[in-house]
C-alpha cells in the first residue's frame, strides 16, 4: 500500500478528515522549507503538498504567484525541491508528500529522471496542474514505473463523463477544485460543492479532497463535512509570509483548521 | 511542373489539436469544458456557409479587405536583388492584421452566447482590435497588458479606453505579453460561464492555434491570388515576423502545398542572439510547455521561462505558435532573426523609400526580406507581410534617437 493510501486508511479507521497544508518550496528562502514542513506535521498535517515554484503559475492567485517569485529569486529549481523532500523524509517516514506544480520544470528535467529522483527522495504523489488526463500520458508511465501516485484535479466545470474517466485514471486521491478561479480566490458556495461532491462520490473509489478557497476554521469545517481531505494553501502561505514567527503562525492556523475539521467530524458529516 | 510539398495533403493539427509533438491542451481542468465548447462551436461554424459569408462580408466592409499587394519598387531598388512586394495588412481597420482574427472570434462569442470578452495584448494591436469588435457588438471588454508594455505603447492604451475597454495592467513576472496571457487565463478560469477569451495569436491551447490560423489565412489566400494576377506567378519567398506567429501562419498557410514557394519567419533578435537578450525561441529555445501548448520556448535549464527582449512589444514573447515549431522541424519553413538595430534600419529605409511607416514588429520581417532579397536574382519575387503600421511606435523610435515627442 502506498504511503498516501495507508494514511487515508488510518484516517478512515479513526473517523477523521485529513488536513492537507500546501507550501511553495523555497519560500521565502530555501532553508526555511524543511523546518516548516516538520512544523506543519507537529501542528496536525496529515499529508503535505509541496509546491514546485514556476515562473508562470497560470492557475495560481496572487499569494502563490508571489511565493513562486520569492522562491525563484533564490533560484530554487525542481532539483532543489527534491533535495528538500529527501531531507524532510530522512526525519519523517510517515507523512505523505505530494509535489504540486506545472509541467515545464518536469519536462526540462526529463520525466524519467524526475520520477526516479522523486521516488528516491520519498515523494509519494505528483499533481501537475497543467497536465489534464489528455496530456498526462507524457508522464504516466514514468510515475507508474517508480510507484508515484498520479493525482488529478476535478473542477466545477468537469462533466460527469469526465469525472468517471478521471476517477478511473487517478491514483492516491482526487482533488476537487471547489471554485471557479485561481488558488486562494473568492468564497465557497457550499451548496454547489455539496452537489458536485455527490456526483463525484458516485464514481470515485479513491478519497476526495477539497481545496481552493479554504481560509479558516469555518470553511475547513464545511469542507470537512463533504470531503476526506481539506487542502489549505494561500491562507497558509499568506499567514507565514506576514508573520514575524512563521512557525508560530503556521501552527496557529493549522490548529485552528484542525479544530474546525474535527468538530465537523464529530457531527457525523464526514463519510 | 510544381509539385506539392505534402503529397497526401497538409493534415495538421490532429483531432486533439496536436501538430505532431507540439500543440495540445496543457491547461488546468477547469478550462477543459470551455475549450471543448469552443472547439464544438468552431467545428459547427466551419460547416456553416452563412458563418463564413458573414465573416467575409465583415472583412470586406468593416476591415477593408482585400488588403493590397504592393510592389515596393523603390525599396527593392535601394536594396538590390529580388523584387519586394508588401502585403499591406497595415491598411486594415485598426492598423494591423489582428482584426481579421478578432472579427472571427467575436462572431463565435456571439454564437456561443458569451457577453464578456477578455484578451491579452503586447503591442496593443490585438487589444485594440478586440476592443474594436467588442464595441461594435456591444460586448463588455477587458484587456490585460503588461505594465511595461503599457508604458511603451501609450497611444494604443488610450485607444482601447476610448473604445470602452477596461485595460488592466499586469505587474507580475516580467510585466510583458507572457504575463498578460497568464492573467487572462486566470480571469477566464474565474469567469468561465460568461466570458469568451479572444487569444490574439496562434498560441494557447487547442483549438486556438488552428482557429486563429484559419481566420488569418485570408492574408495568404488573397496574396496567392494577387501575386498571380499582378506578377503572373507564385512568389519565390514569403517573409513574415514571428512573435506568436499569427501573421506568419496567415500568410504561409495557403502556400504550404506549393513546394516551390519558400517561407521565412523572422524572430526578434533583440540585442543579438548571443547576448541572450532576444525573443527567438525557434532559433535558440527548446521544446517545453507554456500557456496551454507544447512548443519551442525560451527557458533556463531548470524549465523556468526566461524574460525576453525586443524593441517591439508584439514580438516580446518567449514562446511561439506550435505550428511554427512543426514547420521548422519539417523544414517546410525556415526561421531567422533580426536584431533591434536591423529592424530599426529597415523601419527607416521603408519609411524613406516608399512612404510607408511599418510597425516595429513588421520591420523585423522587412529586415529579413531585405537580407534574403540581396542574395536573389532581380526577377525573383519576395512577398513580405507588412502586418501593421508604425504610428504606435513613433514614440519608441523617437526616444531611441534621443527625442521626446
Amino acid at each position: 500500500m502506498s504511503r498516501i493510501a495507508g494514511r487515508f486508511a488510518q484516517l478512515k479507521e479513526a473517523g477523521r478528515t485529513a488536513l492537507v497544508p500546501y507550501l511553495t518550496a523555497g519560500d521565502p528562502k530555501p532553508d526555511a522549507t524543511v523546518p516548516l514542513l516538520h512544523t506543519l506535521v507537529r501542528a496536525g498535517a496529515d499529508l503535505i503538498e509541496l509546491g514546485v515554484p514556476f515562473s508562470d503559475p497560470m492557475a495560481d492567485g496572487p499569494v502563490i504567484q508571489a511565493a513562486c517569485e520569492r522562491a525563484l529569486a533564490h533560484r530554487v529549481r525542481l532539483r532543489d525541491v527534491l533535495d528538500m523532500a529527501a531531507e524532510f523524509r530522512s526525519k519523517d517516514a510517515e507523512t505523505p508528500l505530494v509535489l504540486m506544480g506545472y509541467a515545464n520544470p518536469i519536462i526540462a528535467m526529463g520525466v524519467d529522471i524526475f520520477a526516479e529522483q522523486a521516488a528516491r527522495a520519498g515523494v509519494d504523489g505528483v499533481l501537475v496542474v497543467d497536465l489534464p488526463p489528455e496530456e498526462a500520458p507524457a508522464i504516466r508511465q514514468a510515475l507508474i514505473d517508480y510507484g508515484l501516485d498520479e493525482i488529478f484535479l476535478l473542477a466545477p466545470t468537469t462533466t460527469e463523463e469526465r469525472i468517471r474517466q478521471i476517477c478511473g485514471q487517478a491514483t492516491g486521491f482526487l482533488y476537487y477544485v471547489s471554485l471557479r478561479g485561481t488558488t486562494g480566490a473568492g468564497r465557497l458556495d457550499m451548496e454547489d460543492v455539496a452537489e458536485r461532491m455527490k456526483c463525484i462520490r458516485t464514481h470515485a473509489t479513491l478519497p476526495v479532497g477539497i481545496g481552493f478557497g479554504i481560509k479558516d476554521a469555518d470553511s475547513a469545517a464545511q469542507a470537512a463535512e463533504l470531503a476526506d481531505a481539506v487542502v489549505v494553501g494561500s491562507a497558509l502561505v499568506d499567514r507565514i509570509q506576514a508573520a514575524a514567527d512563521p512557525h508560530a503562525a503556521a501552527t496557529e492556523l493549522l490548529q485552528d483548521l484542525r479544530a474546525g475539521i474535527d468538530a465537523a467530524g464529530r457531527t457525523g458529516g464526514a463519510p | 511542373m510544381p509539385h506539392s510539398s505534402f503529397p497526401d495533403g497538409y493534415r495538421w493539427p490532429d483531432a486533439e489539436g496536436h501538430f505532431e509533438e507540439y500543440g495540445g491542451r496543457f491547461v488546468a481542468e477547469t478550462l477543459i469544458r470551455p475549450l471543448d465548447e469552443l472547439a464544438a462551436v468552431y467545428r459547427e461554424a466551419c460547416e456553416d456557409a452563412d458563418f463564413w459569408k458573414a465573416f467575409e462580408e465583415d472583412l470586406a466592409h468593416y476591415v477593408g479587405r482585400p488588403s493590397p499587394l504592393y510592389f515596393a519598387r523603390h525599396l527593392s531598388r535601394a536594396n538590390g536583388g529580388a523584387q519586394i512586394w508588401l502585403k499591406r495588412e497595415d491598411l486594415n481597420h485598426t492598423g494591423a492584421h489582428k482584426i481579421n482574427n478578432t472579427v472571427g472570434q467575436a462572431m463565435l462569442a456571439k454564437r456561443i452566447g458569451k457577453t464578456r470578452i477578455i484578451a491579452e495584448t503586447g503591442a496593443g494591436q490585438h487589444g485594440v482590435a478586440t476592443a474594436t469588435v467588442s464595441a461594435r457588438l456591444g460586448l463588455q471588454c477587458v484587456v490585460y497588458m503588461g505594465s511595461e508594455d503599457i508604458e511603451r505603447q501609450a497611444p494604443n492604451v488610450y485607444r482601447m479606453k476610448l473604445l470602452g475597454a477596461e485595460v488592466i495592467p499586469v505587474t507580475s513576472g516580467s510585466k510583458t505579453l507572457k504575463d498578460a496571457l497568464n492573467e487572462a487565463l486566470r480571469d477566464w478560469v474565474t469567469h468561465v460561464e460568461d466570458t469568451f477569451y479572444i487569444i490574439g495569436s496562434v498560441a494557447g491551447p487547442a483549438p486556438y492555434p488552428e482557429m486563429v490560423r484559419d481566420f488569418q489565412a485570408v492574408i495568404g489566400r488573397e496574396a496567392r491570388r494577387q501575386v498571380q494576377e499582378q506578377a503572373g506567378r507564385l512568389p519565390d519567398l514569403l517573409v513574415a515576423c514571428v512573435g506568436g506567429g499569427s501573421n506568419a501562419i496567415g500568410l504561409f498557410y495557403p502556400f504550404l502545398e506549393d513546394s516551390d514557394v519558400r517561407m521565412l519567419g523572422v524572430e526578434a533578435g533583440g540585442h543579438g542572439l548571443d547576448t541572450g537578450e532576444h525573443a527567438a525561441p525557434l532559433a535558440r529555445g527548446r521544446a517545453g510547455v507554456l500557456h496551454g501548448n507544447r512548443t519551442y520556448l525560451m527557458e533556463d535549464e531548470a524549465g523556468q521561462i526566461l524574460a525576453t527582449h525586443s524593441v517591439s512589444a508584439g514580438l516580446d514573447y518567449p514562446g511561439v505558435g506550435p505550428e511554427h515549431a512543426l514547420l521548422k522541424d519539417l523544414g517546410r519553413a525556415e526561421y531567422t532573426s533580426a536584431t533591434d538595430e536591423e529592424a530599426l534600419r529597415a523601419f527607416h529605409l521603408l519609411t524613406r523609400t516608399e512612404g510607408i511607416i511599418p510597425a516595429l514588429e513588421s520591420a523585423h520581417a522587412v529586415a529579413g526580406a531585405l537580407e534574403a532579397a540581396r542574395g536573389m536574382p532581380e526577377d525573383a519575387i519576395v512577398v513580405v507581410n507588412l502586418s501593421g503600421r508604425g504610428d504606435k511606435d513613433i514614440d519608441t523610435v523617437a526616444r531611441r534617437e534621443g527625442l521626446s515627442l
